[in-house]
């Protein structure tokens, strides 16, 4: 008789349940009869034949229960029995079963979405083929921006050509900025966003387009066949989705380009490789035609299959100092080092600690969840008293009425859950759509399977943990009896009573544990917004130039005095619109795109290591002034600083400090590459990547002496940018009527993008620790209101003795301090050992700030008090003869 | 209840009705149960109810066998037959309570000297 066989009778059984139980219904009849007939024949009176057959049955139900359970799979058929029952006594429960599910939706939904933004930026592999092959190359200084994270074309090439370890390399350009490239004939110009990569780009991240092809090695060719991929998103917007602009031409910067293909929308090249940017269009990267220009592509590789990261990173160890900076330069090569980061690890990585904090704070918020709703049924059960005696009475046992309780719970947290997907689904939509939000990965946000796998896993989780607790009380059993599952315990009041504070003192450390914890966060935040940018981005906005218009020589370029003269123009006429203080131009702004060069003090040899990449301005005059970044001896740029005269550069106090410390750098020469240059100016440190960084070296350059990469007026008034922009375009277009139509920025947008991470923590985590104090002040609230409505009878009685009003309240207030005290002195110690883990978050506060810590304790016990004031306020007017009556 | 009765152990109750299914020959849910009640001679705390479970947990696993029939007083009643497998589960059942019982015995013997 196989055990198989005996389940599929049981699986029967469950489905025949009811012919079955008639048949056993028939059978204890007869049972019984035979019983009676013997007993009447025993000379009983019939009745008492009746009875004593009965008696000796035992309880028929008990009986019926238990053969089902032998006959059966009980387990189904209880709990879909168990189900039904607590449906019902939920729905007649409204009012509870709605505070229920709204306290588990909301910690369920604050769950689901911290997930799946782990989910999504830890977790989930990225989109791409083999993506566990995926190595970012870069340089170890991060001190030195893009400029030191690329390599120059020759380097690339014979990277690729050297290299043993990777089945293949590519890399895109590092300096392409924002709306770069003019879309024309199609009413407007259109600015759009568009990167140059290596041939290889996609074949090697394994993108396939959408619809048409990728580039040939024709089209990256210099003087090649113009070619451009569309990002499925910018295919949507400017093209309406239509499939026939595949194949042919449109004019980008005045150039007739093929669209060779279209993207498909699952390549996000910005949420992964530039988080916050938008790029809305690929062309080949011509390496030829990159050759002079230095430091320029970001590389990436794939590893042959079996090669591991130590492997490829030893040889790349030998490799990269042996490359050429340029291959026609001698002694170009040596200062290049080649750190192999797994892609993964490059664009996620440093988040890594961030995400670990928030799921650790949303896991306290379950906690806190659960102890609440422990709390709310608890404070039911003991209303329910009546119905779980009864069920005893009738046969229940003790596991049989924990199970039901589980039961119930299960219903509530899925009930919970459902409320969560829905609330966390509008949220992570919401998410997915902040492109301001520099995370990595965000736009790929997501419900998936593994985030319903875990909502299910969290939603059973949680009705365990909140139910078992007042089923065990219920079924009256300690949690001891019932391991040992034998007879019952008492379940008095006091023990619940006790019970519940306990919970309530839990449910405020864990609370105090959040807060402090958000506290610490959102101080460092506030300092983060306090720092000093070097430069000021309040009533600044910027818009981008174009100068294609400008008359191009015969290479291609624009004359430096052709260039000066149109920016002088441009901010000459801005400078009169109504509301506008003044105006500058610098090819690139702080926290935005940067690239470096080199500065050195003339005639001083300077040891390996000693210098470093130095952010390069190229600007107007007036920029400085403009972006509010302070002149700290010497002078700014003038509109006589011509091509031809005197060459200068200011530096910011960091480069002076390091290339002439203790002297005065005014007047000394300075070599930029193998120019010379003189200081004419010193400006305070900007910080360039962000807040949190200090600034690094930096130099400004005039416009009319250097090629600036771009060109971003920057406007300084006190109107807002909508106002502004129409007025300022209008100035743009009479200048240049090819000037796309582009939007004013504020600058603050570069500062919120810069901290958008942090902010986007320090809300999240904020949102929740008023989320833990709100649920245990309903907590306090809870138990306190209710130890006041269970001592009604007891508080009538003293105040018909002659306690005064406000005897009674301070005894009611009293216990709620002393409960929101122990909850607060076990949080708080909980906390100083939890907020070591976040130290390295935090910024210019330690993990013990005092400040920090008493402020959330005040809090918390002001909070507390507020709960406990209300109910003790209700004791007060508790009229004794009305107690009294009620009995 | 004036006198404890004995407790029922754990699987005493299935070997109980096998031995008294293979000696009595077929019998229903209260002979049966009436049967053990006076073979034991009342001293078992005996839920007649329990039997039930008992008898479907020896049918699921083929030991026993049922079928509906009339009784000697024309009746309807559930009869029980035990099988060739319940035969043979009887018979190792039966020798490892003799070898329990021996063992017990035995041990119990060691301290009852003098023992009340």
């Amino acid at each position: 008789m196989g055990s198989f066989s005996r389940l599929f009778q049981r699986m029967g059984a469950v489905f025949q349940r009811r012919s079955l139980d008639q048949s056993l219904e028939a059978e204890i009849a007869s049972h019984l009869e035979f019983a009676i007939e013997e007993n009447l024949a025993k000379g009983m009176s019939p009745g008492e034949a009746r009875r004593q057959a009965m008696l000796r049955f035992g309880g028929v139900e008990r009986a019926k229960e238990e053969q089902r359970v032998e006959r059966g799979l009980p387990q189904i058929e209880i709990l879909a029995q168990d189900l039904r029952y607590s449906l019902r006594t939920l729905v007649r429960d409204r009012g509870f079963t709605v505070i229920a599910v709204l306290i588990l939706g909301l910690g369920i939904a604050a769950n689901i979405v911290v997930f799946s933004v782990v989910n999504t930026i830890l977790l989930r592999p990225l989109p791409f083929t083999a993506p566990e092959q995926l190595v970012r190359v870069g340089s170890v200084d991060p001190k030195g921006g893009m400029s030191s994270a690329t390599y120059s074309a020759d380097a690339f090439d014979q990277f690729q050509h050297q290299n043993r370890s990777f089945q293949e390399v590519t890399g895109y350009f590092g300096f392409s900025g924002s709306d770069n490239f003019k879309l024309t004939g199609y009413g407007e110009p259109v600015p759009l966003s568009g990167l140059p990569v290596v041939e290889n780009f996609f074949h090697m991240f394994g993108v396939q387009p959408l619809y048409g092809r990728l580039f040939t090695a024709e089209e990256c060719r210099k003087n090649g066949p113009a070619a451009v991929l569309l990002s499925y998103s910018f295919w949507k917007r400017q093209f309406s989705s239509n499939r026939s602009i595949v194949g042919s031409a449109i004019s980008l910067n005045g150039v007739p380009v093929t669209v060779v293909g279209v993207l498909p929308e699952t390549f996000d090249f910005g949420s992964v490789f530039a988080p916050g940017t938008k790029i809305d269009a690929f062309v080949p990267s011509v390496l030829d035609d990159i050759r002079d220009d230095g430091n320029t592509i970001a590389i990436f590789g794939r590893l042959k299959p079996g090669v591991t990261l130590a492997e490829a990173q030893s040889e790349a160890d030998v490799l990269f100092p042996k490359l050429y900076f340029r291959l026609t330069v001698a002694n170009s090569s040596g200062g290049y080092t080649g750190t192999l980061t797994g892609l993964k690890e490059f664009v996620s990585g440093k988040l890594r600690r961030s995400l670990v904090v928030l799921w650790s704070a949303v896991g306290l918020i379950l906690l806190i969840v659960c102890v609440n709703l422990s709390n709310l049924l608890l404070a039911r059960a003991a209303t329910r008293s009546k119905e779980f005696a009864l069920r005893k009475a009738l046969g229940a046992g003790a596991g049989r009425l924990v199970r039901q309780t589980l039961t119930e719970s299960l219903v509530l947290s899925s009930g919970g859950a459902l409320l969560g997907l829905v609330l966390a689904w509008a949220m992570i939509t919401w998410l997915a759509h902040q492109g301001s939000i520099a995370l990595p990965l965000l736009s790929s946000l997501r419900i998936d399977g593994s985030v319903l796998g875990w909502t299910l896993g969290i939603t059973l989780l949680s009705a365990v943990l909140f139910g078992l607790l007042p089923g065990l009380r219920i079924s009256g059993t300690s949690l001891m009896e019932a391991l040992n599952s034998t007879g019952r315990g008492g379940s008095e009041a006091r023990g619940q009573d006790r019970l519940r504070s306990m919970l309530v003192v839990s449910e405020i450390s864990l609370a105090c544990v959040l807060l402090v914890g958000a506290g610490l966060l959102l101080r460092s935040f506030l300092h983060i917004l306090d720092v000093d940018m070097g430069f000021r981005a309040d009533s600044a906005a910027t818009i981008k130039l174009d100068f294609d218009a400008i008359r191009l020589d015969s290479a291609g370029n624009t004359s430096p005095a052709d260039r000066t003269a149109f920016f002088r123009d441009v901010i000459g006429r801005v400078q009169q619109i109504p509301g506008v203080e003044m105006a500058g131009v610098s090819d690139n702004l702080p926290l935005d795109r940067n690239r470096s060069w080199g500065i050195r003090a003339k005639g001083h040899e300077y040891r390996k290591g000693e210098l470093q990449a130095t952010f390069v301005y190229i600007v107007t005059p007036g920029y400085l002034r403009t972006a509010g970044i302070r002149l700290v001896e010497g002078r700014d740029f003038t509109w006589s600083d011509t091509a031809t005269s005197e060459k200068g550069v200011i530096i910011n106090e960091t480069v002076a400090r390091k290339l002439w410390p203790g002297e005065d750098p005014i007047g000394r020469a300075a070599q930029t590459g193998s120019n010379e240059k003189v200081v004419i100016g010193v400006v305070a440190d900007v910080r360039e990547s962000s807040a949190e960084r200090e600034p690094g070296w930096q130099m400004y350059l005039p416009t009319s002496q250097e090629s600036p990469d771009g060109a971003q007026l920057v406007i300084r008034s006190k109107l807002p940018v909508a106002t502004l922009t129409p007025s300022v375009m209008a100035v743009l277009r009479s200048l240049n009527p090819a000037q796309p139509r582009v939007e004013l920025r504020p600058m603050q947008e570069l500062v919120d993008r810069a901290s958008s991470p942090r902010r986007f923590f320090v809300l999240l985590v904020a949102a929740f620790a008023g989320l833990g104090l709100l649920l245990a002040t309903l907590g306090i609230y809870g138990i306190i209101s209710y130890s006041v409505t269970r001592q009604t009878q007891e508080i009538g009685i003293r105040m018909a003795l002659g306690a005064t009003l406000g005897r009674v309240q301070l005894d009611v207030i009293s216990r709620t301090l002393r409960l929101a005290l122990i909850g607060i002195t076990v949080g708080t110690v909980a906390s100083f050992l939890t907020s070591r883990l976040i130290a390295s978050l935090l910024f210019g506060t330690s993990a013990s700030d005092p400040l920090t810590f008493a402020a959330m304790i005040v809090l918390l016990g002001v909070v507390s008090l507020l709960a406990g004031y209300v109910p003790a306020r209700r004791a007060s007017r508790i009229d004794p003869m009305q107690a009294l009556r009620n009995t | 209840m004036a006198e404890t009765k004995l407790d029922l152990l754990q699987g005493t109750l299935d070997l109980m009705v096998l031995q008294t299914l293979a000696t009595m020959g077929d019998l229903h849910g209260y002979g049966i149960a009436r049967r053990i009640e006076q073979v034991s001679g009342e001293e078992i705390l005996l839920n007649q109810g329990t039997i039930y479970a008992a008898l479907v947990r020896l049918q699921q696993r083929g030991r026993i066998a049922a079928e509906w029939g009339t009784s000697d007083n024309n009746r309807k009643a559930k009869f029980y037959s035990i099988t060739k497998s319940g035969h043979k589960q009887m018979a190792i059942d039966v020798a490892y309570w003799r070898r329990l019982a021996g063992v017990m015995g035995r041990v119990l013997a060691m301290q009852a000297e003098g023992g009340e």
